[in-house]
């Protein structure tokens, strides 16, 4: 990570982290997709510190996965943050989809054979985005596309990859509770279709197909009805292996400028 | 059951539609809608509303709250567009929400920098609306527009770099379609400036350096220093003169020009080591909204030596001048003077003390004051926290006056020391210490006396009248003269808005929410919010019916009639 070391501090194995099973760099317990995008990262930001087998500073070993000041992932995550200054790593502005895939890889460095990732290709995930996947029909990204699914302009700051690969195979199984579509008819007969934003007792506030905010009060509802299926389609199946990695890492790249 | 009914629908009845240009231009015939951080182009923080009066006002009940859950003092103004207020929270948070319930759609978060450097706190005073898009300064000097349906994330732009404390802490004015920010950091050494972003791509478009470099008119201001000087004198003082930019400007679209206050010179409190006027420092600039080129300038205070920070908002009034209509600029400054503008050609018109001072001793006929500075340990009126500071003044034009929130007697005794430029660090200059006054010494100093008890309020109130005391102020600009007083115990942070029902709205550190009569200055209602109020008043209306909105403590209140 830049031109100073990362991690210096968290190079050795230790005691603490051997008692957390889940912190010994076990695929599984991460999304393949994540591991991917980390490891892209790990090229773009730590390479030329740490080489590419993660000993290139000396007595840090970041292949071993595990790190004495960082036994857990969120405090990996902060030490990617806020640095080590008196050790020389800088503090990194990554946001939480970067900090997910870097921790990944970081954890499964010595189990994964960097040749068999295959990270996507934005470019052509932006084609299948606007073309085979048709999402600009429901989703939005800048000035362009619907505004009946959420915003995607951003996503890639707010989503980590193994969600987004989830999402798009798996819909109904990611949607968000709250995000759900919802089929609202006020007792003045005006009807409203569109998706949750927020609820409580007495009100709930949703977006409609066209961006609007409309807040509502549930007694001057005659009907209100809550989905639990999305009205996204499952692209399992339906795109190629190769065509979901091009579409997630396309995803990712959207960071809202 | 009618009322209610109507109450409830709120936001559904109200068409959405998006805020170009035009209605930014006719913001003031939309009452109901609150579409930028002055209410309009004047900043004349005035409401064409007429539901609530001074009759029915004392029927005014809570309609509903909103907690932020972030501390520190909350100095946002929000907007209310079509139904849908945006607030923001600190840091710099945007929070979209039914402006009738309170009840949240979203909320956009930015992550600042870790690194930031700030001087006074993690505050954010507002937003601004063109289209579809809302945009919002950032504590580490970035701009961020955001999808007002989606609350996402559109572009960012950096303004400047925040580790060297540059910050942008107030509203954006949009005008056609640019965005236009300054920034903050006055006491990092910062050298400020004004800018215009493309509010479409963020891309920079135009910047005004309120500190002149090399070759540019103005930058003869910053003296060399003297060779024989025994003092601290910085030979490149200009490079962290100040001049920061951190409350709202105003715009005039009949001349385009947008006119924007410039704070104080950098060190604050020790001015012999930047020899010179400092332009502009303390001064309001006038620049032509397309290109930034300035047209005009005045400083009310040269060579500051104070912190009076001439960061406060232009107001821009039509006046009758001697006889003759005039394009004013209005203007209630930290240093204690009231002043009137031709805002066509930045003349002085008039200056007039509106509270005790003592840094000068009258004006010329060209507006530049004849100092009087205080020896050592003398007092200095105002202090530096200024006879009036950034929060909102309200022009009426059915009443003709100014209204505007005011520090009176309050002084403190001032230390210069020499300050050496480091990045990212406090750059005062020395500092300040409270004077309370002695009744056997009114104009003694007395070291060792008692600090200002501190800024932030509990539930006592330790501020005495002998360390000073707020006002709403109502100033005829004819004149100068003080048409009536609202005097306060304790002092005041409050922005006022006044109606077309002759209501002024304000507060103060007491945490009263008061309802003034804008002609006569009596009290109509009051209601006790419980802390400190930091942000400008306002009023909206939402299917029908008008709300007051205002913030105390950590809390945002909306009251309308039943």
């Amino acid at each position: 990570m830049a031109t100073r070391f990362l991690l210096t501090l968290l190079g050795s194995a230790a005691l603490l982290a051997a008692q957390n099973p889940t912190l010994q760099g076990h695929p599984e317990d991460y999304a393949r997709a994540d591991i991917e995008y980390g490891a892209r990262l790990y090229v773009e930001q730590c390479d030329r510190c740490h080489g590419s087998s993660g000993t290139g500073v000396s007595g840090v070993d970041l292949g071993s996965g595990k790190f004495r000041n960082a036994p857990t992932d969120q405090q990996l995550r902060n030490v990617i943050t806020n640095g080590f200054p008196t050790a020389g790593m800088p503090p990194f502005k990554l946001d939480a989809t970067d900090l997910t895939g870097l921790v990944a890889y970081l954890r499964n460095m010595k189990t994964i054979d960097r040749g068999s990732l295959k990270p996507g290709d934005a470019a052509r995930g932006k084609l299948v985005f606007e073309g085979k996947g048709a999402c600009l029909s429901c989703h939005r990204v800048g000035d362009q596309g619907s505004r009946k699914a959420p915003d995607l302009s951003d996503i890639g700051s707010i989503r980590a990859a193994g969600f987004l690969e989830r999402t798009l195979t798996d819909p109904n199984g990611q949607l968000l509770p709250i995000n759900r579509p919802v089929h609202i008819v006020t007792k003045s007969g005006e009807i409203i279709d569109g998706r949750r934003l927020n609820e409580d007792t007495y009100t709930v506030q949703v977006t409609d197909a066209e961006g609007r905010l409309i807040s509502l009060t549930k007694r001057d509802l005659r009907e209100f009805k809550v989905a639990t299926t999305s009205t996204m389609p499952s692209y399992k199946g339906e795109l190629t292996t190769d065509q979901l990695a091009d579409l997630v890492t396309y995803l990712l790249s959207l960071k809202g400028q | 059951m009618r009322l209610i009914l109507l109450t409830l629908l709120s936001v559904l009845l109200q068409a959405q539609t998006p805020v170009p240009y035009e209605r930014l231009l006719n913001a003031a015939k939309e009452p109901q809608n609150w579409l930028m951080y002055g209410g309009d182009y004047s900043s004349n923080h005035y409401s064409r509303l007429t539901q609530i009066t001074p009759a029915n006002v004392k029927n005014l009940n809570l309609a509903w709250v909103y907690q932020s859950p972030t501390t520190g003092s909350w100095q946002a103004t929000p907007l209310v567009v079509d139904g849908i207020m945006y607030l923001t929270q600190r840091p710099n948070e945007v929070v979209a929400m039914d402006a009738a319930t309170g009840r949240v759609f979203w909320i956009y978060r930015y992550t600042n920098a870790a690194d930031v450097a700030v001087c006074c706190g993690a505050n954010n005073r507002g937003l601004a609306i063109l289209n579809g898009t809302l945009f919002m300064g950032t504590l580490d000097a970035h701009l961020v527009a955001i999808d007002a349906r989606s609350g996402h994330k559109i572009w960012v732009a950096q303004v400047a770099n925040g580790k060297a404390g540059y910050s942008v802490t107030h509203a954006p004015l949009v005008v056609k379609d640019k965005v236009i920010v300054g920034v903050g950091g006055g006491e990092l050494g910062i050298r400020g400036f004004i800018a215009a972003y493309d509010a479409a791509t963020g891309r920079e478009l135009w910047k005004f350096y309120t500190i002149p470099g090399p070759g540019e008119p103005g930058h003869e201001t910053w003296e060399a220093c003297a060779p024989d000087t025994q003092q601290y004198c910085d030979p490149e003082g200009w490079k962290h003169g100040g001049g920061s930019v951190w409350v709202t400007g105003s715009y005039d679209p009949e001349l385009n020009l947008t006119y924007w206050g410039a704070g104080n010179a950098g060190p604050d409190y020790n001015p012999d080591q930047r020899p010179g006027d400092n332009l502009y420092t303390a001064s309001v600039v006038a620049l032509d909204a397309d290109t930034g080129k300035l047209k005009w300038h005045y400083q009310f205070t040269p060579h500051d030596r104070y912190d009076y920070d001439s960061v406060q908002v232009p107001v821009l009034a039509d006046i009758t001048w001697k006889g003759r209509p005039l394009k004013a600029m209005l203007w209630a400054n930290r240093n204690g003077v009231f002043y009137v503008l031709d805002r066509a050609t930045g003349k002085f018109l008039l200056g007039k003390p509106f509270t005790k001072l003592n840094w000068m001793s009258g004006i010329d006929e060209n507006g530049r004051p004849k100092e009087t500075p205080q020896p050592p340990g003398k007092p200095v009126y105002p202090g530096p926290q200024g006879a009036t500071n950034w929060y909102s003044p309200s022009f009426s034009a059915r009443t003709g006056l100014i209204y505007f929130s005011a520090w009176e007697n309050q002084g403190m005794l001032f230390g210069p020391a020499p300050s050496v430029y480091k990045e990212g660090l406090q750059f005062g200059g020395g500092g300040f210490q409270a004077f309370v006054p002695s009744p056997d010494a009114p104009e003694s100093g007395i070291p060792g006396a008692p600090g200002v008890p501190n800024l932030r309020r509990g539930p006592i109130n330790n501020w005495t009248d002998a360390a000073g005391n707020g006002a709403v102020m109502a100033v005829d600009p004819a004149t100068g003269d003080i048409k009536w007083k609202y005097p306060m115990t304790d002092v005041t942070d409050t922005g006022i808005t006044t109606t077309a029902t002759d209501l002024l709205i304000t507060g103060g550190r007491e945490g009263y929410l008061q309802i003034l009569n804008a002609r006569t200055g009596a009290l109509l209602w009051k209601t006790n919010l419980g802390a400190q109020m930091l942000n400008n008043p306002i009023t909206y209306q939402v299917n029908g019916r008008q709300y007051i909105a205002a913030m105390a403590g950590l809390s945002f209140f909306v009251f309308a009639l039943p």
